[in-house]
């Protein structure tokens, strides 16, 4: 699949990598609701791309169908080139679809290093009697997943608040280990549901610079959802918009501000 | 030293080891709770269930006897063998695990995001049916468990602590069946401890215990960990079981020793482990002492009530017990 899309070539001249994900004519239904109807986009390999929309556009909704936690009511989902087959959210998780929450969910009992350590489960493999021995293979698995651990906890500055309970850390952090957890996964997608919702201008700052830091560094695929136009269209290669579980753009950021379609569902441009 | 001085102790070493006794079934409730944040009013049941499969393995009763008699008018009660404990033991811990499949299928798997209460709920039913299936399945007759536990006073402690005391004293009086249990639960509590910190499961356990979403979004199978912590909890319902069984057979007055692991719990915290020990050790230190010292004076029969007045005491002072976790609501 991969070889017959042509590479594409984004605004700021970078060129992101074939399709990795492609979501074929969804609709979603909740009993007569209508959450989705009808979407199709693909996902690049490389790039961030952003879902947009007005409140209740079924943004989340659409992040939860490619996470597993809903399946969709008609359409494919197409993953790595082949039809993703009905699949629990933990399913997906293994697959390497990692995710964070527009209502963090975090394990707040749980230090940051544990957290982000649970981010791992998909890449500890040892049985339960080798852990038990504390024998070979689980030893070596835990030191890798500890270093791999590490260095995430480096990578997102959050050093001072390793052993801290994560029930008492400020809203911003909390955001940032629920990052550190998705990108524990090592996912080959990652999902970010309002990565800077709630966040004061420093904050979402820092928060711009991480989710580009992570799409350059360790070339994750990233679809975010975001509520902030201007962070939108700092971050992402490619937007899709959304309004009333329709999908009323696509394509690079500022090929979509001009959209008439687009500027009306944001501000509201009456038709008469 | 005072005779009165040794009998106290000897009332408090005995009532340490009722404490263990107690701190295991408490130990079942943790578990599940820890696990799943629902109180799971079945532990006693699940305890007695166990202890009267694994009699019945071991007498080799034949299941149902009663119901199949009724129906086709044959008169089998017994195969006819006699199962080594060991063997007994092992299949048991099959049923038990058995037991927590059948019940994440019929049970949880349909009330996934539910409220607790409604959990609780279903509990409670589990309860009252597994009390009836264990009644129809090995007869509600009072069962005698042995295997092979060591029982009655050890002597050798009686003679070595004999010496401490006057002519009048006669050294301690400790049963040996407690020294096991103790031995037991120590054990239990150490893996169970180790389990739950360090291994990939007991990891992926806490986090289902914490967050069902989150959980899942890092990959791991709700339904797995519930019959994982089922059957733990199964397991310690049948070592609980043993004890209890060993001690005072099997009947179906097991399933109220339960109702004692509820004060344990308000001591020692719903969702500590630690804490379920603790709390047992104190529960029956305090009610042995308390019946020993003010029993007398008011008349005895303080073991009935005491727990209980402890665990007000602490309802009002530290709702979340000693090492519970505490309380914070974020608004």
């Amino acid at each position: 699949m991969k070889d017959t899309v042509e590479p594409y070539v984004t605004e700021d001249g970078r060129t992101i990598g074939g399709v990795l994900m492609e979501l074929k004519h969804i609709t979603l239904k909740f009993g007569g609701v209508v959450a989705i109807k009808d979407i199709s986009f693909d996902i690049r390999e490389g790039e961030i791309r952003a879902i947009i929309g007005p409140n209740g556009a079924g943004k989340s909704s659409m992040l939860n169908v490619i996470s597993g936690f809903y399946t969709p009511t008609e359409g494919e989902v197409w993953f790595e080139g082949k039809k993703r087959p009905q699949m629990r959210p933990y399913k997906v998780a293994q697959q390497g679809i990692a995710r964070t929450f527009q209502n963090i969910a975090l394990f707040s009992g749980m230090s940051t290093l544990d957290n982000i350590m649970t981010g791992r489960i998909t890449h500890m493999s040892a049985g339960l009697f080798s852990q038990a021995a504390w024998w070979g293979k689980a030893e070596r698995e835990e030191t890798a997943n500890r270093e791999a651990v590490e260095k995430i906890i480096d990578f997102l500055e959050i050093q001072h608040i390793r052993k801290t309970p994560v029930g008492r850390l400020p809203y911003g952090l909390q955001k940032r280990v629920e990052l550190g957890r998705a990108l524990a996964a090592e996912p080959r997608l990652l999902l970010l549901d309002e990565p800077m919702a709630g966040m004061n201008v420093e904050e979402k700052e820092d928060m711009s610079r991480f989710i580009l830091d992570v799409n350059d560094e360790f070339g994750t695929t990233i679809v975010l959802i975001e509520h902030d136009m201007g962070v939108v269209m700092d971050l992402s290669d490619r937007v899709v918009v959304m309004d009333y579980g329709k999908k009323i753009g696509d394509g690079p950021p500022e090929e979509v501000r001009a959209n008439p379609d687009v500027i009306e569902a944001y501000l509201g441009v009456s038709h008469d | 030293m005072p005779d009165q001085l040794l009998y106290a102790a000897e009332v408090m070493i005995n009532g340490l080891m009722a404490g263990v006794l107690y701190a295991l079934v408490a130990l079942g409730f943790v578990l599940i709770f820890k696990a799943s944040g629902i109180f799971n009013y079945a532990q006693g049941v699940l305890a007695l269930f166990a202890a009267l499969t694994l009699v019945g393995l071991q007498e080799g009763q034949v299941p149902f006897a009663h119901l199949i008699n009724a129906a086709f008018g044959t008169e089998v009660h017994h195969f006819g063998w006699q199962l080594p404990s060991i063997v007994a033991i092992l299949l048991t811990v099959g049923v038990m695990i058995l037991l927590a499949v059948a019940i994440e299928r019929f049970i949880l798997k349909h009330l996934v995001n539910q409220e607790p209460i409604i959990l609780f709920m279903a509990t409670i039913g589990l309860a009252y049916f597994l009390e009836g299936f264990g009644d129809v399945m090995w007869g509600a007759d009072v069962k005698t468990l042995d295997v092979g536990l060591p029982q009655g006073g050890s002597f050798w402690i009686e003679e070595k602590t004999a010496v401490l005391g006057g002519d009048g004293f006669y050294g301690f009086f400790i049963d040996k069946l407690d020294i096991v249990a103790t031995v037991v639960a120590a054990i239990l509590v150490i893996s169970l401890t180790l389990f739950s910190q360090y291994s990939k499961q007991g990891r992926a356990l806490r986090a289902v215990a914490d967050d069902h979403q989150a959980a899942l979004s890092v990959g791991i199978s709700l339904r797995f960990i519930w019959v994982l912590v089922w059957s733990i909890a199964g397991f310690v319902a049948l070592v609980a079981g043993i004890m209890w069984g060993a001690k005072s057979g099997v009947q179906f007055s097991l399933s109220l020793i339960a109702l004692k692991a509820l004060p344990v719990l308000m001591l020692g915290g719903f969702t500590s482990i630690p804490g379920a020990i603790v709390g047992g050790l104190i529960i029956g230190v305090g009610e042995k002492l308390f019946e020993f010292t003010i029993g007398p004076m008011i008349g005895g029969a303080t073991e009935n009530w005491f727990a209980y007045v402890l665990a007000l005491l602490f309802l009002v002072f530290r709702p979340q017990g000693l090492f519970g976790e505490k309380i914070i609501e974020r608004v």
